[in-house]
């Protein structure tokens, strides 16, 4: 009796996890796509993280600001891996305000890999008020910011539609099948052949959705490789300590007439 | 406790001992005489301590890096994520260890109300327990609110909120919960000073719940009283401490699960946006250890109601061991208590499950089913079913399973596989 309601009991718990994110149910689901880095031991594809890299530079950041990331991130373990020099170039090629200086004034120099991300706009309401009304996302976390994560950015990306019959749109009003509502304000900015990856890879629409959702991943959760890898280590080692316990536990329980 | 004086062996230990006992507590800690039968729901309190030192010791970490301000909370976890040393285990650990906490401590309050920890003469523990109970969800929606993201906002403006539904005061109290006239920087602020301070508060009473403990002793699978110490008991130390360490392994094991490879199922991705006080999410849901409880505050129409039936919920199990009247303790032996303890189990369940859907339809039926029978299983099972029951005959002590009523051998071996 005990036993089986014990059953019940956990897998009610179970359901109840399970059926939580359907509590949204007017959205339809993203596209579920076989990342590299899912899974207990997944890593992100390099070459990828690199054209996501150039795919986020010259087409998202003229609206999308990334303002937790540094240029550094670009050249540390578990990312994309630029060399040091490449890292400098790419720092070095933005203008970065500083300042005040001795004399009080402000200035621009070229950008350093310690600089944070430059932002497109100065501030929220600047980048509101460029974009029709609509804030152009902060990108640094919007993969762990969005539920369905990396799937639904990617979704979003190759989603654009012409609207269904009866449904009339605003100006600067988009329609896409994966966002919540249908509309977005967004337009699809993603077209075969846009950029020129140094790779050779060919830049088709779903690619560049790929690589540049997969960008995002590591910019949301730049631990991730180290996470899994140090998860693994741990799991093992707590598996052998327990192991270990458990004997000890039943050579000391072995003194008494109870079973433990 | 046990009968003998504790005299240290050393002169210098002995010198000691006679102006602090703490030699003497040693020892008491030690040869504390449990009940050999306590089976793996009991190794729950051990878990607990380690699950509040964790969080203790990892807050203590964060709040180093962290910054209390409504400008700089978010990028400051940011800060912790990306540039601290090891800050996203740290964080991991601190996030997912409020969920673990929470976990093990209904399994310990649900053990307790199997076996009828709560009764005669275990009140005061089960009342301090309740205590530490409510300081820890009070101390869990604090810490999730200082990371400052939406889910955080809002979720501080519904939980505040439930103040201004108190007649004739009610808006003033909430203006001074604020501290401003909006959730804002002053809310913040004192979030983050109380939320230190309450787990502290917590080890206070984790030190006054034991001591209570050690005052009768634990309870049991049986339910009986034991003598202490005798052949029904193995000291502490090994036996207990091996038994909860191989349990905390395990847990251990599940936790660094969570942690490691999917370390934000338990959280909401919108607390991943910024708090915007102008953009109100499409559901706002607290964590899933308070959705019971939002059920049960959603499921009455009236604002005050709802207040004061969802607090209801939780005093109400302040006066259990009086609405209890049964005179066996373990549902081992209460064929009828069992089953409505474990429909009070799935209602719970359910209560939590609803609480993270939408108030309407379907889902606010079931809420109100749900939080009639919460209700109705304290007010009215429990005393009447105490009362009727007749129960199962119950062993003389744990090692000789003599029946009292009609002696069986064969009952002997079925209460031993039942427990």
């Amino acid at each position: 009796m005990i036993k089986f309601n014990i059953k019940l009991l956990v897998l009610s718990f179970l359901l109840l996890i399970s059926l939580r994110p359907l509590q949204s149910a007017e959205m339809i689901d993203p596209i579920k796509v076989d990342w590299s880095f899912k899974g207990l031991t997944g890593t992100f594809d390099r070459a990828s993280l690199q054209r996501g890299f150039q795919v986020y530079k010259e087409v998202c950041a003229s609206c999308h600001s990334m303002q937790y990331l540094s240029y550094r991130n670009l050249g540390e373990p578990g990312g994309p891996e630029f060399s040091e020099q490449e890292v400098k170039a790419i720092a070095a090629s933005f203008e970065i305000d500083d300042g005040p200086d001795s004399q009080g004034e402000m200035f621009t120099r070229p950008g350093k890999p310690s600089d944070k991300f430059k932002s497109p706009y100065p501030n929220v309401q600047a980048a509101t008020a460029a974009n029709g009304g609509a804030y152009p996302p902060d990108m640094s976390v919007l993969v762990k910011a969005r539920k369905g994560g990396a799937n639904y950015i990617y979704s979003v990306l190759v989603g654009y539609e012409d609207p269904p019959p009866g449904v009339t749109l605003d100006d600067g009003v988009y329609y896409n099948k994966y966002m919540a509502g249908n509309k977005i304000k967004m337009p699809n900015n993603l077209m075969d052949g846009l950029v020129e990856y140094a790779d050779g890879t060919e830049s088709t629409v779903d690619q560049m959705a790929k690589d540049v959702t997969t960008f995002l991943a590591w910019a949301a959760e730049p631990e991730l490789e180290e996470r899994h890898r140090t998860g693994v280590k741990v799991i093992i080692y707590l598996i052998l300590l327990t192991t270990l316990v458990y004997l000890s536990m039943k050579k000391i329980w072995s003194r008494v007439d109870t079973e433990v | 406790m046990s009968e003998h004086e504790y005299v240290p062996k050393s002169k210098a230990g002995k010198w000691f001992n006679d102006r602090l006992p703490l030699l003497t507590l040693g020892a008491h800690l030690t040869d504390y005489p449990t009940p050999k039968n306590l089976n793996y729901w009991w190794t729950f309190g051990g878990i607990l301590t380690f699950c509040l030192i964790t969080q203790i010791v990892t807050g203590i970490v964060l709040a180093m890096h962290y910054v209390a301000h409504a400008d700089l909370a978010f990028a400051s976890v940011e800060h912790i994520m990306r540039d601290v040393n090891y800050g996203w285990l740290i964080r991991y650990i601190h996030s997912n260890g409020a969920s673990m906490f929470f976990l093990a401590v209904y399994i310990h309050i649900f053990r307790s109300l199997f076996y009828g920890s709560y009764k005669s003469p275990r009140e005061v523990i089960w009342i301090i327990g309740l205590m530490i109970y409510l300081l820890m969800m009070a101390a869990a929606f604090m810490g999730y609110v200082l990371p400052w993201g939406q889910m955080s906002f809002w979720g501080a403006t519904v939980i505040t909120n439930l103040f201004s539904a108190i007649p004739l005061v009610g808006d003033s109290i909430t203006t001074w919960l604020w501290g401003a006239y909006s959730v804002d920087n002053p809310t913040l602020n004192r979030f983050f000073s109380l939320h230190y301070l309450i787990p502290f508060l917590i080890l206070g009473l984790v030190v006054l719940h034991i001591w209570a403990l050690h005052v009768p002793g634990n309870n049991n699978p049986v339910g009986i009283d034991i003598k202490k110490p005798s052949k029904d008991t193995v000291p502490f130390h090994p036996y207990i401490t091996i038994k909860d360490a191989f349990a905390l392994l395990v847990f251990m094991i599940i936790f660094a699960g969570f942690v490691f490879f999917t370390p934000n199922v338990l959280g909401h991705s919108d607390n991943y946006i910024p708090a915007n006080p102008l953009v109100t999410p499409a559901h706002i849901v607290p964590e899933w250890y308070l959705l019971p409880f939002y059920a049960i505050l959603r499921s009455v129409p009236d604002k005050l109601g709802g207040v004061i039936l969802m607090f209801g919920a939780i005093f109400i199990l302040f006066v259990l061991p009086w609405l209890d009247t049964s005179k066996v303790r373990s549902a081992v032996f209460r064929p009828i208590y069992r089953q409505f303890y474990w429909i009070f189990v799935l209602d719970v369940l359910m209560l939590g499950y609803v609480g993270a859907m939408p108030a309407e339809g379907i889902y606010l039926v079931l809420a109100r089913v749900g939080t009639i029978y919460y209700f109705a299983h304290f007010i009215i099972v429990m005393p009447i079913v105490g009362l009727l029951e007749k129960t199962d005959p119950i062993p003389m002590s744990i090692s000789e399973p003599v029946l009292t009523g009609g002696a069986e051998p064969s009952l002997a071996r079925k209460v031993n596989d039942k427990v």
